[in-house]
């Protein structure tokens, strides 16, 4: 599959999309006549994208440890990057960009235990988000065998750029056909904002049960929405 | 739900990750499945009966010493291909060379045999059912080590699925060296390792089903 190579290529993930904008003026000059500018350029570059690890992996690691702020301003920033990553990856799916976007966090979140710090961020995210993609062009690959050619042109039609970043499938709806075991202790600690205590009390299950509620029911969910594709 | 709200509903409440949890699978995985094997080897094939005595010999411990060395390479392989973007790195080494190892010693054996004689040692007395009992033992430590595998996040999901396979498969023929009577490197290089390859080879098959998420 050339979308398999091409992203194997491209080891630098998301980073350098946006990293390419910041770069582009000061260097748009002297790219375009001087010499060596490609290799300053690409020095450049990878001190940037050093920079992106370290930082988005400060942020991860206390996630880790339970630092909710720290993990959600790493989750926003890898949502970024993610997007910019996926819309050129994809173009011919953009509908499909923010879905996988979902998909992906989903995924990182209920991998995050298997990351090691003495590993570098980027080719763990890399290999996650590389991981989903393929999952999806395998899925897409089936169920466009099926389709009639005629539902094609129907999409076509159908297609208005109000929201591009919509997603199509609503996680909060998909939440609703979880057991109670695994949608209560969500509903009440992740969306309420409740802590595990206050949830216990509130459903009637023990501590270690709304915790185990709530990592089963994620990963559930990321299961459904594998199944709706 | 939009995005923000995903990443919302992440964070919020999230909780510190419990370091050693993954380790602590693996070992209860392979604990319950070695159990498994153990009263599945006693009631189906029966304990040797020269095993107190067999158990002071040497060549008995470096028969222990083979799947016991696969397996320990095939958890740290498998361990690694549970982590997105890490390498399996030297654990590859440390599952091939008990073979290459057992293959050395068995050239040796049937190098100083008779000519004759070769044959009949590498057959053994067991060799038709050696590779099937050793499947069967698997029975119980397969599904073990795929619940353990599934907690983690393989993106090589054949490749891992063969290396939980083999991890399976060596943890039931440590189970199985207390019932065979086969005390030869000649019948081990072969028909161990072709016992302990077919559940490798059904790994590889399931593995893309089973291990996906």
């Amino acid at each position: 599959m050339d979308d398999d190579r091409a992203i194997v290529a491209h080891h630098g993930f998301g980073y350098a999309e946006t990293l390419d904008l910041k770069l582009s003026a000061p260097l748009a000059a002297a790219a375009s006549h001087a010499h060596g500018s490609s290799n300053r350029r690409s020095a450049n570059k990878g001190a940037m994208l050093q920079e992106a690890e370290s930082r988005l992996k400060a942020l991860f690691v206390r996630g880790l440890d339970g630092d909710a702020d720290a993990y959600r301003s790493f989750l926003q920033a890898l949502t970024r990057h993610l997007r910019a990553f996926l819309r050129r990856r994809i173009p011919h799916y953009r509908d499909d960009v923010e879905d996988l976007v979902q998909e992906i966090l989903l995924a990182v979140h209920n991998a995050r235990h298997t990351y090691r710090p003495d590993e570098p961020l980027t080719a763990w995210l890399h290999a996650i988000a590389r991981y989903k993609l393929m999952d999806f062009f395998r899925s897409r690959a089936r169920r466009e065998s099926l389709n009639d050619p005629l539902d094609d042109y129907a999409e076509l039609l159908a297609d208005t750029d109000d929201e591009p970043a919509q997603a199509r499938h609503d996680i909060g709806k998909l939440l609703e056909h979880l057991p109670d075991k695994q949608r209560l202790p969500i509903v009440h600690m992740k969306l309420e904002g409740l802590s595990v205590t206050e949830t216990a009390r509130i459903t009637g299950l023990s501590e270690s049960a709304v915790k185990v509620g709530v990592h089963r029911g994620l990963k559930a969910l990321s299961a459904l929405i594998r199944g709706l594709r | 739900m939009k995005t923000d709200d995903l990443i919302g509903l992440l964070s919020n409440q999230v909780t510190r990750i419990e370091r050693g949890a993954v380790a602590r699978r693996f070992t209860k995985a392979l604990l319950l499945g070695a159990l498994g094997s153990l009263i599945l080897m006693s009631v189906v094939f029966g304990v040797r009966h020269d095993l107190a005595s067999v158990a002071r010999t040497t060549i008995f411990w470096a028969k222990m010493a083979y799947p016991l060395a696969i397996a320990v390479g095939a958890m740290l392989a498998v361990m690694r291909l549970g982590r997105p973007g890490a390498r399996a790195g030297y654990s590859w080494a440390i599952i091939a060379l008990p073979f290459v190892a057992v293959w050395i010693a068995s050239m040796m054996v049937l190098d100083s045999a008779e000519p004759g004689t070769r044959l009949p040692i590498v057959l053994g007395h067991t060799w038709r059912t050696c590779p099937f009992n050793i499947v069967l033992l698997s029975v119980p430590t397969f599904p073990a080590v795929f619940w353990a595998v599934k907690s983690l996040a393989p993106t090589q999901l054949r490749l891992a699925g063969a290396v939980a396979g083999l991890l399976a498969s060596s943890t039931a023929t440590i189970v199985y060296c207390l019932h065979c009577p086969e005390m030869s490197p000649a019948f081990w290089s072969v028909w161990y390792a072709i016992g302990m390859l077919l559940p490798a080879g059904i790994g590889a098959w399931l593995g893309p089903k089973l291990l996906r998420w």
